[in-house]
């Protein structure tokens, strides 16, 4: 079995991330970059479908040289390959799936795994997107799946609760917490894929669809009101609600 | 960044300047090195800190079950060679692993000692029939091991145990009899390396199996912290231990003993370093959300001069631990682990620098005690509150001056095993320190190299001259003593203590500039301040224990030229502490996790 995985290098959730000089990007110093969450489900689910079925599994991810980080951790999970497709220019999720698309097309695997969505930009498009453009069903979200033969079966979340879905192989899927528990990168496997080439591909080059044009922080929470302590402080507060708050 | 081969001498930081590519930093880091902390730091914070409730309560078999899982992930056997299973790594990397493992408090002395000195024993000093039955079993957590030094009568003096063995009639056993005491992990384990006198004088170590006839433990310690780890007594009622577990050689437990204590210091160290950092993370992001008079309180001076006093600190410890494991790996590097005397060369790298693992021990677990007294401060009474994460931090963190040698017995080593080095001349300290006497006697100054550049020329050149300040006094204190030098304890003490802080602060002063290099000195700005007050209090520091060690040994007109000797090697302008501890802070608070 043929396993292609595209996965991301993104800023940890845990840092405070600054907005730079040009007023639509992040100050990238100072910024822990990680494996994108959702992309660790990802690459399990390769790794359990390889172990079960034998094949191979290939990490790709586009960008720059800081994205072999996270290739490399990929790789120390126990991806057999690893490509970067090698570019700094900015994109929007339409040229990124371009990219992963016309690589893809090149490897014909049986099954293309991503994250749900990238926790840098939040689009959760780029995987629907690969899909489209290489022309194959896909499911969104997935929570559970399993392969028999050339079929798939999966569960998806969906609001208040899940669909089962079926589909036939090859099939991009994206994966949602709880598809499985990743693995942690063993030492042993930290130190194989110290030996394992990371290998370096040109991609399409960007012709992004939509330009960043500013990105802003949510304005500052301002500072709450205590109205009164009991009953008697209920008009008031139905009051401010009403006419300053406007929620009801 | 490779190093050079040309390996620093143990204590030899004492005598002269280094250069910053001679010193290994954090920032040198192998992507490799950084790999393996991750994975222990997310195995931390996924698997055992989510358990640290049922580990304090001593749950049974969670501690167990976490080092297994440990050992799948390869955190058991970082030490252990290759050919037994093990992943033969090198010393950095095992420090690294002990310092994201350290946050755990008594998880991290449960894996401490298994890994530490319930394995290494086995590792240097076992034969290949040992090395083949044990080490595999422990790199994989099957079977877990501890070690049995102490005993109710004989802690700090270790090798007045009173343990004995005797040898059966038929010469396949020695009958064990006495007991052990304070054996950590003892609860669960399946080995004990133990130590006892062959005939009541031999000192030998030996590998005893838990079902060994005549083996069992006692009750579990109730103990003031890391109340989660097991400690008990080992009971050895003519327990039988077959002759091939004798491990070392027969009369030689002593150096079975020592060399695993330098390397368990060192650990130590490291753990108490992550142990730090992860409660200076808690301490900032409570200080900023706790208001009190209108403001949160990491905005009010006093709180901020806290929490940058510890980060200073962490980095000055985090500096030295890591420089001293870049110098042990460059002189494992040049051994070919196939040689049969691969062992014995590694043990003698690692000795070559017992000195600096005292110092380390020392000056760490007083580094995370500092910490975590201040942490509690500054929850205030919820830092007094098991709701908290502080109060466990601070009662784990005591148990650290206390073993691997105590550190009353750490200062008269680090001292002392220098003067020893000396007077055998494997350092020329004492040429050195008489130099300097003679330069004083001749009234001219001492010379101290010229530092090199401009940032930080100022440290630079106090740092030098505290080398001096102790080389002279280590010199003058040594020629006055002789051999009742160990009579003189506050003596060495105090200058263990200078020794330290030069230490201390060269580490950092090296590292920061290194880093300022790498990074150029607008992104290190924290980093330049954080040395600045280091070295301002740390001279300060090592005033006080100058003029102690003076006024033992000299008095009069000596008395009066020493003084003026040590005022000018001491001479400087105050920095604006304040204005940079509270930039540091301000820094910490931001970033709301250890940050320089
Ligand atoms: C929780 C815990 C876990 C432990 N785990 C282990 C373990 O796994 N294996 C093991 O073998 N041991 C273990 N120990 C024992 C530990 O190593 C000893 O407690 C330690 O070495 C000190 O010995 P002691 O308690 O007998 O104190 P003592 O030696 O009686 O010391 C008491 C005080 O006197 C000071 N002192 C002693 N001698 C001198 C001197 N010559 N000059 C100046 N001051 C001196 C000491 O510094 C100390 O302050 C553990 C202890 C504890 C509490
Ligand atoms: C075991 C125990 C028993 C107690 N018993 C009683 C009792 O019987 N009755 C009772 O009324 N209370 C009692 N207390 C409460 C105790 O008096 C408070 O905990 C104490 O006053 C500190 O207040 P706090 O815990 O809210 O800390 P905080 O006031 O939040 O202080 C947190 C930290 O901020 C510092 N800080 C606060 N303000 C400033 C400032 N302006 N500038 C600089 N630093 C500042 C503090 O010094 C401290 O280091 C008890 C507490 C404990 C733990």
């Amino acid at each position: 079995m043929k396993l292609v995985v595209c996965i991301n290098h993104v800023p940890d959730t845990e840092t405070k991330v600054k907005i730079g000089p040009d007023g639509k990007s992040i100050d990238r110093t100072g910024v822990n970059f990680i494996l994108n969450p959702y992309d660790e489900f990802a690459i399990e689910e390769c790794l359990r479908l390889r172990e079960k079925n034998g094949g191979e599994v290939v990490a790709v991810s586009l960008g720059g040289d800081s994205h072999k980080e996270t290739l490399r951790k990929a790789l120390a999970m126990g991806v057999d390959k690893a490509v970067l497709l090698k570019d700094e220019a900015p994109r929007d999720s339409f040229s990124v799936a371009q990219a992963l698309a016309d690589f893809i097309r090149g490897v014909s695997p049986d099954l293309i795994f991503l994250g749900k969505q990238s926790v840098d930009s939040d689009d959760a498009a780029v995987g629907m997107m690969v899909a489209e453009m290489l022309g194959l069903p896909s499911v969104s979200v997935a929570v559970k799946m399993e392969v028999d033969g050339k079929t798939i079966t999966a569960e998806r979340e969906i609001e208040g609760g899940h669909e089962k879905v079926e589909c036939s192989i090859p099939a991009v899927i994206t994966a949602q917490k709880g598809l499985n528990e990743p693995r942690y990168p063993s030492l042993k496997g930290i130190m194989a894929a110290k030996s394992k080439p990371i290998e370096e591909v040109q991609p399409t080059p960007a012709q992004p669809k939509v330009d960043v044009v500013a990105m802003k922080k949510p304005p500052a929470k301002s500072a709450g009101k205590i109205v009164g302590a009991d009953v008697s402080a209920v008009p008031e507060l139905v009051r401010l609600l009403r006419e300053e708050a406007k929620v009801i | 960044m490779e190093q050079k081969s040309t390996h620093v001498k143990g204590g030899e930081f004492l005598l002269r300047t280094f250069t910053t590519d001679e010193i290994f930093i954090p920032e040198d880091f192998s992507e490799q090195q950084i790999m393996i902390a991750q994975t222990t730091e997310e195995f931390i914070a996924k698997e055992v800190l989510p358990r640290i409730h049922d580990i304090e309560e001593m749950k049974e078999g969670v501690a167990v079950e976490l080092l297994r899982k440990a050992g799948e992930l390869g955190l058991l056997s970082i030490d252990i060679p290759e050919a037994y299973g093990g992943l033969g790594l090198d010393k950095t990397s095992t420090m690294l692993a002990s310092e994201k493992i350290g946050p755990s408090g008594s998880w991290a002395v449960s894996h401490g000692a298994h890994t530490g000195i319930g394995t290494l024993p086995i590792v240097y000093f076992g034969t290949e029939e040992q090395k083949k039955k044990y080490l595999p079993k422990f790199a994989a957590g099957e079977w877990i091991s501890s070690y049995s030094l102490s005993e109710a009568g004989s802690g700090s003096d270790a090798l007045s145990a009173r343990t004995t063995a005797v040898l059966s009639k038929d010469r396949t056993k020695y009958i064990l009899n006495g007991t052990k005491m304070w054996l950590s992990n003892a609860g669960f384990a399946d080995v004990y390396i133990t130590f006892a006198k062959i005939d009541g004088e031999k000192f030998t170590a030996f590998i005893i199996e838990k079902d060994f006839p005549g083996v069992s433990t006692g009750a579990e310690e109730k103990k003031l912290g890391i109340k989660g780890s097991s400690t008990r007594t080992l009971i050895l009622e003519n327990a039988e231990v077959p002759v091939e577990n004798v491990l070392g050689e027969i009369g030689r437990g002593h150096i079975v003993a020592f060399n695993i204590l330098n390397i368990g210091r060192f650990k130590l160290a490291a753990s108490v370093i992550g142990a730090a950092k992860t409660v200076i993370g808690e301490a900032v992001k409570y200080a900023k959300t706790r208001e009190q008079f209108n403001s949160p309180i990491a905005n009010f001076g006093l709180i901020k001069h806290k929490l940058a006093e510890m980060v200073i600190r962490t980095y000055a410890g985090e500096s030295m631990v890591y420089r001293t494991a870049g110098a042990i790996d460059a002189i494992l590097k040049d051994i070919d682990s196939a040689n049969p005397e691969a062992s014995k060369q590694i043990l003698k790298g690692i000795e070559e620098y017992a000195v600096e693992c005292a110092m380390l021990k020392v000056y760490c677990s007083e580094i995370l005690d500092y910490v975590v007294d201040e942490a509690v401060q500054i929850f205030g009474g919820y830092g007094y509150s098991e709701e908290y994460p502080v109060a466990r931090a601070y009662r784990d963190s005591r148990i650290n001056r206390i073993f691997e040698g105590t550190n009353e017995i750490n200062r008269l080593l680090t001292s002392g095993m220098l003067l020893k080095r000396s007077v055998k001349g494997e350092i020329p300290l004492l040429p050195h320190a008489k130099k300097l006497f003679d330069d004083i006697l001749g009234g001219s100054r001492p010379m101290t190299d010229q530092p090199s550049g401009e940032l930080l020329a100022a440290e630079q050149q106090l740092i030098g001259n505290a080398k001096n300040t102790v080389v002279l006094l280590l010199g003058a204190a040594g020629q006055k003593y002789l051999d009742k030098i160990a009579d003189e304890q506050e003596v060495l003490g105090a200058i263990s203590d200078m020794m330290m802080e030069t230490y201390a602060m060269e580490s950092a002063l090296a590292r920061g500039l290194k880093t300022v290099q790498m990074h150029g000195a607008e992104k290190s700005a924290g980093v330049v301040s954080a040395i600045q007050v280091l070295v301002d209090d740390g001279m300060s520091r090592i005033d006080t224990s100058a003029r102690l060690v003076l006024a033992r040994i000299a008095e009069g007109d000596m008395l009066r030229t020493y003084m003026t000797v040590l005022k000018r090697m001491t001479r400087r302008m105050p920095v604006n502490s304040v204005a940079m501890r509270r930039e540091i802070a301000d820094r910490l608070a931001e970033a709301e996790r250890y940050t320089v």
